[in-house]
């Protein structure tokens, strides 16, 4: 059973994301339109109480359950992958109105139709693979 | 039980959020949601010919529990946890998107207009659906992460890349909705 514990943070996420109306479509629309905060609440809180925790687990020197010392992976260095990926995804993000957790998670809200974004993000996944040395990184 | 059923505010659902990347780095891992979509590749066998995806997929099978897992909690929190409600949108959001033809904005989690399946089912619904996907499918891995990985993960651990990417995010949504809504709605 050492699934479970990530069966029950997953359940717990797909509760929260729907809960606070981050997987609404809506929502997205009026985050990309600055015509409320609550977006920017969401991240902006959940950003700074991040910070607060990974200070404390540095401060703490805390270990995971492995064992070894609790830390982030690092991304790698760069600008143009992050820009051009980032505004990639962004056009994608305001189309469909979700990001890769939340097309999952409204599946589960009864939305049978984002199977198809869901294949599609797949498929956009896989193509990036298949050109990824001929992309500026 | 009253304030479950209600919308919960930002304050209490952004903290939950960190706790959840906080859980997966205690476990040993990290909270990266568009991984997993680089995994469902490699499950199906493109790591034969793309040397992207040759790596195990069973070393990130924690993450497919975690997709699994959210799943489930959008079921939860839709069909027991829930009031229907509208979703308390700016007005001024609302009547911008009935300019656009969305008739029954906030009545659901998402417009009918794009994902019941009369509409998802024409030549217009689906090409959204599918483009929709395709530019966070490629989008995602193309700028390593997403908005749990760099605008969560990555900023709480000021890693400059993560702030870059986030720039991006804008940047593609603000031409979406400013230039591009227009002209498909």
């Amino acid at each position: 059973m050492k699934y479970l514990k990530f069966l029950l943070v997953g359940i717990f996420f797909g509760i929260v994301l729907v809960k606070s109306e981050a997987v609404s479509w809506y929502r997205i629309y009026e985050m990309f339109r600055f015509e409320s905060f609550h977006m920017y609440g969401i991240i902006g809180s959940a950003v700074v109480t991040g910070i607060l925790l990974l200070w404390l687990t540095k401060k703490l020197k805390l270990k995971n359950t492995e064992g070894t010392l609790m830390r982030v992976p690092l991304k790698e260095k760069g600008f143009t992958r992050f820009i051009l990926g980032g505004s990639i995804f962004g056009l994608g993000w305001a189309l469909s109105g979700a990001c890769p957790g939340p097309l999952f998670i409204l599946l589960g809200t009864g939305v049978s139709s984002i199977l198809i974004t869901i294949i599609a993000a797949i498929f956009g996944t896989f193509i990036y693979g298949l050109l990824k040395d001929k992309l500026p990184h | 039980m009253e304030y479950v059923l209600q919308p919960w505010p930002w304050y209490v659902s952004g903290p939950l959020i960190a706790i959840v990347m906080f859980l997966l780095i205690y476990f040993g891992k990290t909270f990266g949601m568009s991984s997993n979509l680089e995994t469902l590749c490699a499950l199906g066998g493109a790591g034969k010919k793309i040397k992207h995806f040759n790596f195990n997929w069973k070393d990130k099978k924690w993450n497919l529990v975690v997709v699994i897992g959210a799943i489930i909690g959008g079921y939860i929190a839709q069909f027991m946890l829930s009031n229907p409600i509208n979703i308390d949108l700016n007005p001024k959001t609302v009547e911008h998107l009935q300019v656009l033809g969305f008739d029954n904005v906030g009545k659901s989690l998402l417009p009918p207009e794009i994902y019941d399946w009369g509409h998802a089912l024409t030549f217009k619904g689906i090409s959204i659906l599918i483009i929709g996907g395709l530019l966070i499918g490629f989008g995602t891995r193309y700028a390593g992460g997403c908005t749990s990985g760099h605008a969560i993960t990555g900023l709480s651990s000021f890693q400059l890349p993560s702030l870059i990417a986030v720039i991006g995010f804008f940047i593609g949504g603000l031409i979406m909705i400013y230039l591009l809504f227009p002209l498909i709605f």
